[in-house]
């Protein structure tokens, strides 16, 4: 039948979504990526003539909840991703087949579209003792993370695990858990932080990669921009409260239940890049600050190692406050967000989604 | 060879090997081999942790507040209930109370996360273990339209719903990319629904995919996000506030309808859906009653869902606690986390040492010295495993015992225990059930009862949401909006040292932490988690674990296709992440492997 040359238009056609219902999860699409109601078409007309992508899901050491958010995406719908959008071919996870039969997806999908399928990686390698703290398989995850990279295309690090090393990397690291750019170091790789990435946040950056056919813009350190340039505490709703030096000073104290700002509390907001506070939580309904705590800054690199989630991120005066608060984030923004833009091979996804006779194809 | 088990079990390790790894549609990595008799019976099972990340050592000299993170990093599939057990063993340490309305929200999130567990459990770990999707394919729309309707009045059932749901899947299969559904056992003899029932469960399957997502928006309101939403030391830390200034930033009427709201729909697919299928497919598969393992004799539950505030005992639970041993329903023990003598971790056969040979330690005294060593007569090597050597040590997951005996935790187990005591609660559904398949009761004790059992409990936990959430607008009427209680939020007013242990049933079974508390920081923590009892190696006295035990005697169509073993093994609804843990309470030197 061609694999993987179908388009999304098609397969959902066959699979009997209507057009109109197409294109209104187009335009969903286009408001989740921040993108006005004119690239709905410009999205459609992508769907309609791009081929689907195998995705293989990989699980190192990790809890799983990258996975648990992701199937709780509205826009998309997961059903419709791994029924249409993409191939989900392996995810230990969710899919069918065990032992042999699951292993042997992944040396087919290898050979059969070497260069072309996209890794994800949930979880990470722990590196002492030879790998043997993770042993999918019977071998070392990490070699079987390596082995599987050398023909993927481009890595989708979900998660702070793959991103970072988050909870079992956090001092003193007993497995030597290691995040995955710094084992795989020839290929493009998103980094997709988060302890879990927000599920519109995961479904959003694989929608761009197959409707844009490149790599969305990212930061020197790999995030994508149009999720993490910006620190919660630039779009967080009680903003207003921390310029006007209105702070929760205990826990359901008057303060807390007016919602006033949790910064005394321990709030990483301040230092912390992610869309919690824009695009919100399980199909908008809350974040951490909208529901009494403060942010834990679960995306950033280290943040089990950064003293309690209930320190604050800096003494504040009582005057100067807003100054001394951005100075904190301005000294993470030097960090972070001014690289260039790391358009990191941007015909990769492209060339995967190359029709018919790729030379990738055996 | 042929050995007997103290825990009455004939192991043969005579036959033919089968590895399966990785089992997959379970959280973390588990492998499992077994040996096949000349007519392909399950004759001697091992079951392996395959994964180990160390959080307990990690936690070692940080904030007892901060805890409730870090072990809720433990698993994102449960997630919350690690959370919540972490809270309880802090506030239990530093005595702490919390307010009536923290201890209904945080019933009403670790309820959240029962229905969606076991939903999910349900249609997207386990059922493919019954249902056959290419199957579906065959069926006709209406006759699936009928027997729809025969067993629920859900509204989604005409013949133009399920063959639009037909038409979608058959051209999925057609594009030959079947994605998640690849290489597995379809047509497979171990499946016996008809096609109707297959498209059916098909066409569930993607509901309960689509709904899922809107149970845990309650985790959100309360929590802030799900997976991994926030908690608190003292209480919660979402703040009411009904009607003054700024309730639209906390927990208001709008919050409350979403909540209610939520609640309802929870009731409603539980009733409508999860049920009448449960029932649909068990009468297909009355005759497969393999997978009873440890439930017929060895059954353990610490409880859970405190009625009131503050009140952990056995009476205030409304989810049962005790101890089932040697199948002796007419006695259910006391269970008490404090007793060295009760719940105490082996090594013998696990990748960890313990200093001056000690042989169970209690998790106050407990100690994880990791130690990956293959038998002596395993296959392969620490580069590729071929086959182990259970005669060794074989697995990341230590082997919990209570009193001595390997126990089997989860819904079946609660149900189990709450038939014993006569909880019409628990009894009277159960014989619902039984009589509604015209089975006996050691029918229970299987595969299909535990899956039997975990539908009922979704269907309970579904109603007790309403009863505390009922219950918390009642307080709220009264004047009492408080959720958390801070005299004790700084460490200043703590004792030097202190030690607790929290307790919850997570989904999956019996969860405990124990903590030690020193100076205001973790001076040792201990987890002992559902998938530990369940996933257990052998002991020194070589009794198996229940994985192991439930999967003997069973017959395997094709050994090639290990469709009855994962099937077994999906009914605990397996967490490796959980199970495999540290504890090094002196901060020992951690790496000690021979690589062979």
């Amino acid at each position: 039948m061609g694999e993987p040359t179908d388009t999304f238009y098609d397969v959902i056609r066959r699979q009997g979504i209507s057009r109109r219902n197409f294109m209104k999860f187009c335009s969903l699409t286009a408001a989740s990526l921040g993108l006005g109601p004119a690239f709905a078409s410009k999205i459609a007309n992508a769907m309609e003539t791009k081929p689907r992508i195998p995705v293989l899901w990989l699980h190192g050491l990790e809890c799983t909840c990258c996975s648990e958010s992701f199937i709780r995406s509205a826009h998309p719908l997961v059903k419709d991703v791994v029924l249409s959008m993409i191939s989900l071919d392996y995810d230990d996870t969710i899919m069918a087949a065990a032992g042999h039969q699951a292993e042997a997806i992944l040396e087919e999908v290898k050979e059969k579209y070497k260069g072309r399928y996209i890794l994800a990686v949930e979880g990470n390698p722990p590196l002492n003792d030879g790998g043997v703290y993770c042993m999918p398989g019977g071998v070392p995850f990490v070699d079987k993370l390596k082995y599987m990279a050398e023909d993927a295309q481009a890595i989708i690090s979900w998660g702070s695990c793959a991103s970072w090393g988050c909870v079992q990397a956090a001092k003193p690291n007993p497995t030597g858990a290691t995040p995955v750019h710094k084992v795989i170091k020839d290929k493009p790789i998103i980094k997709v932080p988060g302890c879990p990435p927000i599920a519109e946040v995961m479904t959003g950056v694989i929608t761009y990669l197959l409707t844009f056919e490149r790599m969305p813009e990212l930061d020197r350190q790999g995030r994508p921009k149009m999720f993490y340039s910006q620190r919660i505490h630039d779009k967080c709703y009680r903003r207003s409260h921390f310029d006007a030096g209105q702070f929760v000073e205990n826990w359901d104290d008057e303060q807390a239940r007016k919602g006033y700002c949790l910064y005394k509390m321990g709030c990483k907001g301040p230092t912390t890049y992610n869309a919690c506070s824009t695009t919100r939580w399980n199909e908008g309904v809350s974040f951490p600050i909208q529901s009494g705590h403060g942010c834990i800054g679960c995306s950033e690199d280290g943040f089990w190692d950064n003293g309690s989630f209930y320190d604050r991120v800096t003494n504040i005066n009582t005057f100067g406050i807003e100054s001394n608060a951005d100075k904190v984030g301005g000294t993470a923004a030097a960090v972070v967000g001014t690289a260039a833009a790391a358009h990191a091979a941007l015909s990769l996804v492209k060339r995967a989604q190359q029709k018919g006779t790729d030379d990738g194809e055996n | 060879m042929a050995t007997t088990t103290p825990n009455g079990f004939n192991l043969d390790n005579s036959g033919r090997r089968v590895v399966v790894d990785p089992v997959t549609r379970i959280e973390g990595h588990l492998r499992v081999e077994v040996n096949l008799d000349e007519n392909n019976v399950i004759r001697n099972a091992v079951s392996t942790g395959t994964m180990w990340r160390g959080l307990e050592l990690i936690l070692q000299g940080r904030d007892p507040r901060d805890a409730w993170a870090f072990t809720q990093r433990i698993c994102g599939v449960c997630t919350g209930t690690h959370a919540l057990t972490s809270v309880r063993a802090v506030e239990d340490a530093l005595k702490i109370d919390i307010p009536e309305n923290a201890n209904s929200i945080r019933n009403i999130m670790q309820l959240t996360l029962q229905v969606h567990d076991h939903l999910v459990h349900f249609y997207h770990l386990h059922a493919l273990d019954w249902v056959d999707v290419v199957s579906a394919l065959n069926a006709d729309p209406k006759g699936t339209s009928e027997l729809a309707q025969s067993i629920s009045k859900w509204p989604l059932s005409s013949p133009g719903y399920f063959k639009d749901i037909q038409t979608r899947l058959k051209k999925f299969v057609e594009s030959g990319q079947l994605g998640p559904f690849k290489n597995a056992y379809w047509g497979h003899p171990a499946y016996k629904l008809p096609p109707e029932a297959n498209l059916m469960a098909v066409a569930h399957y993607l509901e309960a995919l689509d709904f899922q997502k809107e149970i845990v928006k309650i985790h959100a309101i309360f929590g802030g996000k799900n997976p991994h939403p926030n908690w608190l030391v003292g209480g919660v830390p979402c703040a009411i506030n009904l009607d003054g200034e700024g309730s639209v930033g906390a927990i208001n009427m709008e919050r409350l309808n979403l909540v209610s709201s939520v609640i309802d729909r929870c009731i409603e697919f539980t009733e409508q859906v999860y049920i009448p299928d449960l029932l649909a497919v068990a009468s297909f598969y009355k005759d497969w009653q393999y997978g009873g393992g440890l439930s017929s004799t060895n059954v353990l539950s610490y409880g859970d869902i405190p009625d009131h505030a503050n009140d952990y005992s056995a009476s205030n639970l409304m989810l049962p606690r005790g101890a089932i041993i040697n199948g002796d329903l007419s006695t259910v023990h006391d269970v008490d986390l404090y007793d060295p003598e009760q719940v105490q971790e082996h090594v013998d056969h696990s990748w960890y040492t313990y200093e001056g040979g000690a042989k169970g330690l209690h998790p106050f005294d407990g100690q994880t010295n990791p130690h990956f060593e293959l038998g002596p007569n395993a296959k392969g090597d620490a580069k590729k495993i071929e086959e182990l050597d259970e005669a060794g040590k074989y697995s990341w997951i230590k082997a919990p015992r209570w009193r001595g005996h390997a126990m089997e935790v989860g819904p079946l187990s609660r149900y189990i225990i709450g038939y014993a005591q006569g909880n019409p609660e628990f009894k009277e559904p159960v014989e619902a059930v039984l009589s509604k398949l015209d089975l006996p009761v050691p029918a229970l004790f299987s595969t299909l009862g535990r899956t039997a059992a975990r539908g009922l409990e979704c269907q309970w936990a579904a109603d007790k949401m309403r009863y505390f959430f009922d219950k918390m607008i009642a307080n709220i009427k009264a004047g009492d909006s408080s959720t958390a209680n801070t005299t004790k939020w700084d460490p200043a007013a703590w004792p030097k040292s202190a030690k607790g242990a929290g307790f919850t049933e997570a989904p999956r079974g019996a969860l405990g932490h124990w903590v030690e508390i020193d100076n205001g920081k973790i001076k040792s923590y201990q987890c002992i988690v559902p998938t530990t009892w369940n996933g257990s190696p052998r002991d020194a006295e070589g009794n198996i674990g229940a994985f192991e035990a439930s999967l003997m005697d069973t017959p395997m169509a094709d050994p090639e296709q290990p469709l009855e073993i994962i099937r077994t093994l999906h009914s605990f609804d397996p967490c490796l992440a959980c199970s495999t843990h540290v504890m090094s309470p002196d901060g020992q030197e951690m790496a000690d492997v021979k690589v062979r």
